[in-house]
């Protein structure tokens, strides 16, 4: 699902005292910054440390996302036909719309991290943009189905009140502001990763304008990427479960 | 461990006093603390913070005593009380109880006992510290802004109900924040764990503190998130009206009870676990062995935290759960027993024919194997379903959870605490008053908390602002049980402040340990190691290092 760096020059990690030598070496090459931090001995060994220590933020995002889901589950199986009008209230075309921008930008975000093993930086830039792009294309999108939602009376518990029904039903089941429920706080919780991830990618276009990743150094690029993959990911799950299930 | 520093002696000799000074002295400056990215200064930061935030939650303890002398009215209303106790319960345990060892003592050595020189993501430590002061100053926002009497487990639909002061979207922020902090420290640990240890240090010559410390972390990073997602929805549901607990928007109030246990119960071993690691070591040294069973005590570690994700169930045996539902839980609740015997029975077995010496550390451990046994076996009373529905909300549960986390966690807290003292502070403390101290902690407490068991057992309920004529003695015996608990804390207290003002100059290894902590010049310098560590023995193999000779008397 990631661009890892299997093809990477990145000499394999050992504990051997030449391996700490290396150390030295690093701090003479071209990049203006020294990517190694002081308490690593290898590059080999930060960019280990950071895979692991990353692994383990996804997966405590997914915990995260996982209560959502549980809820998710349980309110479904109680009001199976309040989930089912939900489902058709949701514009289908636009959450068609997003998940295929997004799969795109999983793809362009990995093409990032390509670029940057080729030594190619501005096109590395390019495609950051790219990712941004179609991120705020998600948000925007976004920001008109939640809008309408708004507007129409389809809003959680207390002030689910709906005044406009789709054609053929006339009235949706009270339950329905369960669903709503789940509804906003899915899709606001993954949109709130969303906006994380654009702020993430302005940092990295310009840690890259400034030259801080070279072919061997790449580390926050990779792990970022990793971070995007999981967002994209979550909304594949996010897409069926709310706007097509009926 | 042998580095080029082949022993104890050499290490000290080798100090950076030559050209850089120890960590405390390297560089000065309020600004040198507070940017600081060295994990020794952050863990000394958490130190300060969570004992201020350990005397906060014991001055709303004494006051929630007080309170119970007598019957009815004593010094403050029952809206007061509920509010009281509620505070109490959210500073120790999200404030104080959870970051305690980890944070603070943890930060402090589990890079040096890994002979590395920072933890993975160093930045991140510091960046984790100042979470958990965001979320400790909206916890104290939420407590000037309004009051909260909801106790520390935030019940819906009462906690969410429009009747409730606004400050319950104050602290509902505050736990998710300090979460956060949770979360991050326990991912640096655990890349710590796995990519920072030295040449030579297998996995299977990981101090216990170690092992004990990488199964927090895992608890921490896979258990917190839950608890964080069930804030915010308690936090949404207080603030729109969502629907999602309350059951008049057809929300479900026994969904938030199992979202907020998924979380709450690992988090005691969150609390647990950390004691536990303390005590290995302490244990070690003071009895001049290996630790009986290493790989057996290092794997219980591990079991309870994959045990205790199972078993929350049992906390809501009369909240309404299918009969198999309540089976399964106590069942499993019951397999806790295992990994925490599996401990209590190795520490035992470490003591029988070692060298012990009573020293003040030492004194907290055993006290630790006697209290955390009593605090366990009482946990197995709770986990049976016939008993638990005679016992639940009573002040057994109240007896039996202090056991656990004030006679297990606090006692090993500052077990640690005194053991490590010196290797964090050079200085040596009054051995003297650090036995006055633990015999009123340790009398103090159990005075304080073994009538609660008899309470319980005899139907008093638990958060009760009044109680039966038929009660007064046994609250009057914990109320000065708890009284008698502070003094033992403001002597210690004293004690420690006395130490750094005029304590004497500790030596490299005070108490002669082969723990890999000690090798390093005391206090450490900067990056921990003048020369890079190679490890080639465990670190409890005594009859390797003769050299050390036996714990000196203080």
């Amino acid at each position: 699902m990631s661009a890892t760096s299997d093809s990477s020059p990145i000499p394999q990690h050992n504990s051997s005292q030449h391996d700490r030598h290396q150390h030295d070496k690093h701090q003479h090459q071209g990049s203006s910054r020294n990517p190694l931090a002081h308490h690593f001995h290898s590059m080999a060994q930060q960019l280990d440390a950071a895979k692991i220590g990353m692994w383990f933020f996804l997966a405590q995002e997914i915990l995260f996302f996982s209560g959502l889901f549980v809820a998710y589950g349980i309110y479904r199986s109680w009001y199976p036909e309040a989930f089912s009008a939900g489902s058709h209230l949701l514009d289908r075309t636009m959450g068609a719309a997003n998940t295929v921008v997004l799969l795109f930008s999983s793809l362009t975000v990995a093409l990032s991290i390509r670029s940057i093993q080729l030594g190619k930086r501005s096109q590395a830039t390019t495609y950051l943009v790219i990712t941004i792009l179609c991120a705020c294309f998600f948000m925007v999108v976004k920001y008109m189905e939640y809008s309408h939602k708004f507007h129409v009376g389809y809003l959680p518990g207390i002030h689910f009140s709906p005044t406009e029904f789709p054609e053929g039903i006339e009235a949706v089941p009270y339950a329905t502001r369960s669903f709503f429920g789940i509804y906003f706080m899915m899709t606001g919780v993954h949109g709130l990763h969303v906006l994380v991830g654009i702020g993430l990618m302005v940092w990295l276009i310009i840690k890259n304008n400034r030259g801080d990743f070279t072919p061997e150094y790449y580390t926050p690029v990779e792990m970022v990427g990793l971070y995007w993959h999981l967002v994209d990911l979550i909304w594949i799950y996010l897409f069926p479960l709310l706007y097509l299930i009926d | 461990m042998t580095a080029p520093a082949a022993t104890a002696d050499h290490a000290a000799h080798s100090s950076h006093d030559d050209h850089h000074g120890n960590y405390l002295t390297a560089t000065s400056g309020l600004k040198s603390w507070l940017l600081t990215v060295d994990h020794k200064r952050i863990g000394l930061m958490y130190l300060v913070a969570v004992l201020l935030a350990f005397l906060a939650g014991g001055v709303f303890a004494l006051l929630i005593r007080t309170e119970l002398l007598f019957p009815g009215e004593t010094m403050m209303q029952a809206h007061t009380y509920n509010q009281v106790f509620t505070l109490h319960g959210i500073i120790m345990v999200f404030l104080f109880i959870i970051p305690s060892i980890p944070a603070a003592l943890g930060n402090f050595f589990l890079p040096i006992m890994l002979g590395a020189k920072d933890v993975a993501f160093p930045k991140l430590n510091l960046a984790s510290f100042y979470i958990y002061l965001l979320g400790a100053i909206l916890a104290l926002a939420g407590i000037v802004v309004g009051s909260v009497d909801t106790g520390w487990t935030f019940y819906t639909p009462y906690s969410s109900s429009p009747a409730r002061s606004a400050s319950v979207l104050w602290l509902a922020m505050s736990v998710f924040i300090m979460g956060f902090s949770s979360i991050l420290t326990g991912v640096n640990f655990i890349a710590t764990v796995h990519k920072m240890r030295a040449p030579g240090l297998t996995w299977n010559r990981l101090p216990l503190f170690v092992w004990g410390m990488y199964a927090t972390a895992v608890i921490q990073v896979l258990a917190t998130p839950v608890l964080a997602i069930t804030v915010l929805l308690l936090f949404m549901e207080k603030l729109v009206g969502l629907g999602i607990f309350d059951p008049r928007m057809g929300g479900d109030p026994v969904l938030f009870q199992h979202f907020f246990w998924f979380y709450s119960h690992p988090a005691v071993y969150i609390m647990i676990l950390p004691g536990m690691a303390v005590v290995n070591e302490i244990i070690a040294t003071f009895s001049r062995r290996k630790i009986f069973g290493y790989m057996f005590v290092a794997m219980s570690s591990v079991a309870l935290a994959l045990l205790g994700f199972l078993v929350w169930g049992h906390h809501m045996f009369t909240s309404g759960m299918s009969e198999f539902g309540t089976t399964v839980f106590s069942a499993l609740t019951f397999l806790v027993a295992i990994p925490s015997g599996v401990k209590l029975f190795n520490w035992v077995a470490t003591l029988y024919r070692g060298q012990i010496s009573l020293a003040s550390p030492m004194l907290y451990a055993l006290a630790f194997i006697a209290l955390f046994s009593i605090g366990g076996l009482t946990g197995l009373f709770l986990g049976t379903l016939s008993v638990d529905i005679h016992l639940h909300d009573t002040y057994f549960v109240v007896a039996h959870f202090h056991y656990v986390m004030v006679g297990g966690t606090v006692i090993g807290f500052l077990g640690g605490l005194h053991y490590w003292w010196p290797k964090m502070t050079g200085k040596l403390y009054s051995e003297s008053l650090a036995r006055v101290s633990f015999v009123l902690v340790f009398v103090g407490f159990n005075l304080a908390f073994m009538p609660q068991f008899v309470l319980g057992s005899r139907g008093m309920p638990r958060r009760y602002y009044d109680y039966l004529e038929q009660f007064h003695g046994l609250h009057a015996a914990s109320t000065v049980g708890a009284y008698i608990l502070g003094v033992g804390f403001v002597i210690m207290a004293y004690m420690f402040v006395q130490s750094l003002t005029k304590g004497k100059k500790s030596p490299a290894n005070p108490w002669a340990s082969a723990g890999f902590e000690w090798m390093t010049a005391t206090p450490p310098s900067l990056h921990n190691f003048d020369e890079d560590p190679i490890i080639d023995r465990g670190p409890y193999d005594y009859d390797k290092t003769p050299e050390l000779g036996n714990v000196p008397k203080y």
